[in-house]
Order: structure tokens, then C-alpha cells, then sequence
């Protein structure tokens, strides 16, 4: 079919309008001139810069430490999770299922306030431990969604031949369900991480004020000053997410293996 | 080693039931107690006098319901939703175009694609920044146009509407363009070929049979769009200064410099109300699209 010219003018400016600004982004985190944005040279002294802020580092570590414990546990729990709810028939599934979705449509704001109200009020001490709570529990939902996908496109009759040859459910469930479900875990968990380590909003009100992961050291970079260190970390946060979402889409994708 | 075995392989037979629950229980168990029970502890905090320092009195009122009738709180009210419906309208513009180029790109479909989702995947803080550094006085932009000679003085756009509609739309434009593109995907190309050999010109087979196609990935887009920008924190906070507040930055003051929790929680409260009723009408809209006649 003919495209009208009009229709690819148009959505042109608007990749453009998608892309400009991130690409002008990375490209000034290598300008030399610390307060103009004309361009003077090329260098990497904001990166290397980076290297030596204690807050940076520390923000990287927490975010870390943070991401890795959020991952592994909601990827556990929204596996087992997607399995129920694929393959079995109980009371209650469609209720649950709803309430599967809501997180996903929570702004991030509400939960950060009632969790920072539910922690004020059981006298929980906030810093990493909280962080990390919050992060489970509104990373469980991307998982569920992920892998319920995943087991979907799944073909069940393996599961039923290789109890038929003879395997228990113990041995069929780490035979044939998880390397059948692995990508889509992988994917899922490589979603959440990317979910976690991003986070803004929520982090921001379970903190505390002793720990913060590096969103947080970013955001108040935002505010303070506008030296270009902050083009620096941002384009390694691009880069870095970038990459982890390129790998979540490309192992998700993977067909399942067909009977 | 053999004989637990044994048991919770009999286990697993004497009740599926119990064994769905087992595989529940983890993830439910903590969504309940770090989702659910927060929201209604929240709810029930809104219902409370304020304490002195923060938190709440024992009690019960209604007070922080009826200060959103002052007009300083309905009007932070009324910009946050026109906001959001004039940021869906605007990503609805933009969005619907480019979805229907890549539903007919052939080849070039999941490059297209992937060039949508790429800024969608990164950091929302970090574009938001992006943002400021392009409308900034001292920005990008301003900094072209005074080189170019095209203006003597920076034109200020940062802490201004503008910078706040340009943050919405740039953040949750993907959001439009994706559903919309997964409906016009499934759209059956026989349908077009038809009205064409009834003889309905190009116009006529677009508003006729292509537009009411997709219509169920415009709603689902507008709601993706709308549902974000409603409780959006950041690009309001970063790019609309103290001036331009939405609801979310009312609720981030009552919980840290005015410390109101209940007020606050009030406020969150209806933003949550106005999200659920967002998705029950996307529902609604979903189930009697789907029920209609077979256009499909």
C-alpha cells in the first residue's frame, strides 16, 4: 500500500521528537565546557569524574544490592505464582488474577506513600531493608505477567508425556517445566531488575535519609547543579538499561519447543 | 532423602487444591501485606485527624475529603485532569499516525517498533532530564537560537505548562502507540479490499472501516496515557517548578514539608479512586467491543 507523504513527514518529527533529546544527552556528556551547551572538544572527564564520587558509588552499590535481592525473590515468587494460575483450577482465580493487575496500574506515588506509612506505623526502621521490600512487591506483578505469557504459548502435552513415560511431578517440573519456562523467567527477571534499578518514585519515599540508591543521588544532582556529570551517569543508566531490555525481549521472544 | 520425597508427592495428589495455594501462598502473602494492606491502611489514615507531628490522632473524620472543596486543592484538581486528558489527546495525535505507518511498514515493522520502545525502556528520570536540558534557559534549544541570532533573550520554557505538557507526552507517548499498533496489526486487510471494490475512496475506507477497527487500542492507548499522567510525580516536579503542582506533588508535600498524612492520604486515595474507575470504563468499553458484531 502507498504511504502518503504527509504520514512520513510526520511521524519522522515524531521519532525525532523520541529520540533528539536523549541523543543531544549523550552527546554533551563528552563536551568539554562545563556550563554552555555550544561544543568546545571531546572528552571523557565527566565519566571519569564520576568515578570518584563517594555518593556515586555508593548509589551504585545499594542500587545493586537493591536490584539483585528484588529480582531473584519476585522472580521466585511470580513464577510460582504464573504456575498456579496457568495450570491449575482453584477458587478464587479470576478475583486474583484482577488483583495481579492492579500494582501494575497503581501510580507509583500511592505505594510509596502507604508503604511509608505502614513502616512508620510498625516502627520499621527505613534504609536498604524497606527499599528492597518495596521492590518485591512491585516487581512481582511484571514477572507474573512475563512468565503467564510464556506458559501460555507452552505446549502442556510435554508436561503429560513425560509423566506418561514414567517421571513424577518433582522430576517433570525441573525436567521439562522450567528449561521450557527459563526465558521467559529470564525475561521477566531482566524486567524486574531494570524496574528496580530505575526506580524513582517509590524508592524515594522508603528510604530514609541514611541509605539511597543512585536515582536518588541522580535526582538530587537534578536539582542542585547542572554540571554535565549528570549527562554522564545518565548515559550510562541508557546504555545500561538499554542493553538489559534488548536481552529481556530478545530471550522472551524465543519460541517454545514444539512436541 | 526418598522417603520426603515420597510424602510430598502424596501430598500433591491428595489435594490439587492446596497445592495451587502452596505455589500462591509466597507471592500472594506479599503483595497482601506490601500492596493491599498498605492502600487500606491508607484509606483509613485519610479517616483520621491529623497528628501533631506527622501520623494521626485516634478518631474519625471527614475533614481532609472536604478540603479538596477549597478552591486552591479544586484547582490543583482540575489542572492535574485537564493535564492528563489534554496529554492523552496530544499522544493520541502523535501516536495514531506513526502506529498505522508501522502497522503498513512491511519489512521495516520491528525496527520501527523497537525505535518506539527503545526511549519507553530507559529511565524515566533520565529523560525527564533530557527534557531540561533541551528547554532550560541555559539549554540546548535556547542556546541554538540565541547562537543563530533568532532571539536576543532565552525563551523561558522550563517551570512552565509547556514543559510539563512536552514531559507528559514524551514519556507516555509509546504507551499510545503500542496498543494502537497491535490493533490495526490485527486489522484484516480483506475488509479494505472490500469497501475499496464497493468503490469507498481512500478517506471513506479510513474513517469507515480502519478507525472503528482500532478503536479498541485507542482506548486502551488513552488509558495507558491517561492513568500515568494523572499520578505523575516527576516530570511535574522537575519540569513545572513550585508553580505548576498536580496532585502527585500535593500528596509528596503533605507527607514531607507540610506533614498532613492524612490530608495526603485523602488525596492519594482519590487518585486511586479515579485510576480503578479508569479501568473499569476500559473494561466496559473492552467487553461490549468484543461482544459487538463480528468485524473481525
Amino acid at each position: 500500500m502507498k504511504l502518503p507523504r504527509w504520514l512520513l513527514g510526520f511521524s519522522f518529527l515524531v521519532y525525532l521528537f523520541l529520540h533528539l533529546p536523549l541523543i543531544v544527552l549523550v552527546v554533551f556528556s563528552f563536551n568539554k565546557s562545563k556550563y554552555g551547551v555550544s561544543w568546545v572538544g571531546f572528552t571523557w572527564d565527566w565519566y571519569r569524574r564520576l568515578a570518584e564520587r563517594e555518593d556515586i558509588l555508593n548509589g551504585l552499590r545499594a542500587s545493586m544490592i537493591v536490584g539483585v535481592v528484588a529480582t531473584i525473590t519476585s522472580a521466585v515468587f511470580g513464577t510460582l505464582i504464573a504456575l498456579a494460575v496457568a495450570r491449575h483450577r482453584f477458587r478464587g482465580r479470576t478475583a486474583l488474577e484482577a488483583f495481579l493487575y492492579v500494582p501494575l496500574v497503581t501510580p507509583e506515588i500511592v505505594v510509596g506513600i502507604s508503604l511509608l506509612i505502614l513502616f512508620v506505623l510498625l516502627g520499621f526502621p527505613l534504609g536498604i531493608t524497606t527499599i528492597t521490600i518495596a521492590h518485591i512487591a512491585f516487581c512481582i506483578s511484571f514477572v507474573v505477567v512475563v512468565v503467564l505469557a510464556r506458559l501460555q504459548g507452552m505446549d502442556e502435552h510435554l508436561e503429560e508425556a513425560a509423566m506418561t513415560l514414567g517421571a513424577d511431578e518433582i522430576t517433570t517440573f525441573w525436567k521439562i517445566t522450567v528449561p521450557l519456562l527459563w526465558p521467559g523467567i529470564i525475561s521477566g527477571s531482566l524486567l524486574a531488575f531494570t524496574m528496580s534499578f530505575d526506580d524513582f518514585v517509590i524508592t524515594s519515599f522508603v528510604s530514609g535519609t541514611g541509605s539511597s540508591t543512585l536515582p536518588i543521588v541522580v535526582y538530587g544532582m537534578v536539582r542542585k547543579n547542572i554540571e554535565p556529570s549528570i549527562n554522564a551517569i545518565s548515559t550510562i543508566i541508557l546504555v545500561a538499561t538499554s542493553v538489559l531490555i534488548y536481552l529481556a525481549d530478545r530471550l522472551g521472544r524465543d519460541r517454545p519447543l514444539k512436541a | 532423602m526418598a522417603g520426603v520425597r515420597q510424602r510430598v508427592l502424596g501430598l500433591m495428589h491428595r489435594r490439587a487444591e492446596l497445592r495451587a495455594w502452596a505455589l500462591l501462598a509466597p507471592g500472594t502473602f506479599w503483595l497482601l501485606l506490601f500492596f493491599l494492606v498498605p492502600i487500606l491502611i491508607m484509606f483509613v489514615y485519610s479517616l483520621m485527624p491529623r497528628g501533631v507531628y506527622g501520623g494521626v490522632e485516634p478518631g474519625f473524620t471527614l475533614e481532609h475529603y472536604r478540603r479538596f472543596f477549597n478552591p486552591l486543592y479544586l484547582q490543583i484538581l482540575n489542572r492535574t485532569f485537564v493535564w492528563s486528558i489534554a496529554a492523552t489527546l496530544i499522544c493520541l495525535l502523535m501516536g495514531y499516525p506513526v502506529a498505522y505507518l508501522i502497522a503498513q511498514s512491511g519489512k521495516w515493522k520491528n525496527l520501527l517498533m523497537f525505535l518506539v520502545v527503545l526511549p519507553f525502556w530507559t529511565s524515566f528520570l533520565v529523560r525527564t532530564f533530557a527534557m531540561i536540558f533541551l528547554l532550560r534557559d541555559t539549554g540546548f534549544i535556547n542556546t541554538l537560537l540565541l547562537q543563530a541570532g533568532l532571539i536576543r533573550q532565552p525563551i523561558e520554557m522550563l517551570y512552565t505548562p509547556f514543559a510539563v505538557m512536552t514531559g507528559l507526552v514524551y514519556g507516555f507517548l509509546p504507551f499510545m502507540v503500542l496498543p494502537i499498533y497491535a490493533s490495526l496489526e490485527k486489522l484484516d486487510v480483506s475488509l479494505l479490499e472490500a469497501a475499496e471494490v464497493l468503490g469507498a475512496r481512500p478517506a471513506a475506507r479510513f474513517f469507515r472501516v480502519t478507525l472503528p477497527l482500532s478503536l479498541p487500542g485507542v482506548v486502551a492507548g488513552c488509558l495507558l496515557v491517561f492513568i500515568p499522567s494523572l499520578g505523575s510525580f516527576l516530570t511535574s516536579d522537575l519540569l513545572g517548578g513550585a508553580k505548576q503542582v498536580m496532585i502527585g506533588n500535593l500528596i509528596q508535600n503533605q507527607f514531607s514539608a507540610a506533614r498532613n498524612w492524612p490530608f495526603g492520604s485523602a488525596a492519594s486515595f482519590i487518585v486511586m479512586a479515579l485510576v480503578l474507575a479508569a479501568v473499569v470504563v476500559y473494561l466496559r468499553v473492552r467487553d461490549r467491543s468484543m461482544a459487538g458484531p463480528g468485524l473481525r
